[in-house]
């Protein structure tokens, strides 16, 4: 089990690495959003988890814990992105489409 | 009285929650947290109306576990994919935003397809407008609304369909 519990931990960590290289690399605030959200949720629930199994009495907490953090987690990051398109925060040159952009052009001719 | 379902489901759900929490069935524990349960259930009865989209059926047995495992796939796979377009030094991105609509009806139902959908392959809500998502897509595949669709919210949409209204 403790075994178990190390590996979980050390994926944890490694996502979270790559997560927050993903906010450093990408080139626009929703890009570090997409980065930022995914990367960590993963890396937070093998974190915790892994913990979990490291001590037994903490196994059914880390699960209440993990299951906030996947229904808290993408809100704030879902709620950050809406507040910086409707901000007029620009998607970055290389983007193809932005179609909530084209609609809310709509609405206002 | 109109919510009764959406209020038992409430009370279910903060029992489960306390009783997760602490972690014992101790006369001490069940006594606070049966206080507070009353407490807060009284006090948040109008919002328990959220919950009224869920749908009681034999067949939800079989569907939540098969919601939760398509749900931890593509999570992992959303975690492998976005880390492998971290790592290269190309920094292989396309994003843009696409739009995908939902035959969903419920707000909750809403907030869960786009919940999931902010924690799979490369997708990220940004707004909800009626039956439209809003979508920031890290590598566009599709610019119409009926490819993204299909292969944004397809997976998760059929199974979210027998769970929820």
């Amino acid at each position: 089990m403790v075994i178990v519990g190390k590996i979980l931990v050390l994926i944890g960590s490694i996502f979270l690495f790559l997560g927050s290289l993903g906010i450093f690399r990408m080139p626009d605030v929703y890009n570090r959003l997409q980065a930022g959200t995914k990367a960590t949720t993963l890396g937070a629930m093998s974190l915790i988890l892994g913990v979990g199994f490291m001590s037994s009495s903490f196994l059914i907490k880390s699960i209440v814990l993990i299951i906030f953090i996947v229904l808290t987690n993408p809100i704030s990051s879902s709620t950050i992105a809406r507040a910086s398109h409707k901000a007029g925060v620009p998607l970055v040159k290389e983007s193809v489409i932005d179609v909530c952009k084209d609609n809310v052009r709509e609405e206002e001719a | 009285m109109k919510n009764f379902k959406g209020f038992i489901i409430f009370v279910i759900v903060l029992a489960l929650t306390w009783l997760l929490l602490t972690g014992s069935l101790g006369k001490d524990e069940l006594l606070i947290g049966g206080f507070s349960l009353v407490l807060v259930a009284i006090l948040f009865f109008g919002y328990s109306d959220l919950y009224r989209a869920l749908k009681i059926t034999p067949k939800i047995i079989l569907f939540y576990p098969l919601y939760l495992l398509v749900f931890l796939k593509e999570l992992i796979v959303a975690n492998f994919d976005v880390a492998s377009r971290v790592i290269r030094p190309s920094l292989p991105i396309n994003p843009g935003i696409v739009a995908v609509k939902t035959s969903l009806k419920d707000p909750l139902s809403k907030l869960i397809l786009a919940n999931s959908i902010t924690l799979t392959p490369g997708t990220l809500t940004v707004d909800v407008k009626d039956d439209t998502l809003f979508i920031h897509w890290i590598d566009v595949k599709g610019k119409d609304v009926e490819e993204a669709t299909k292969e944004i919210s397809g997976k998760f949409e059929k199974i979210l369909k027998e769970i929820v209204k």
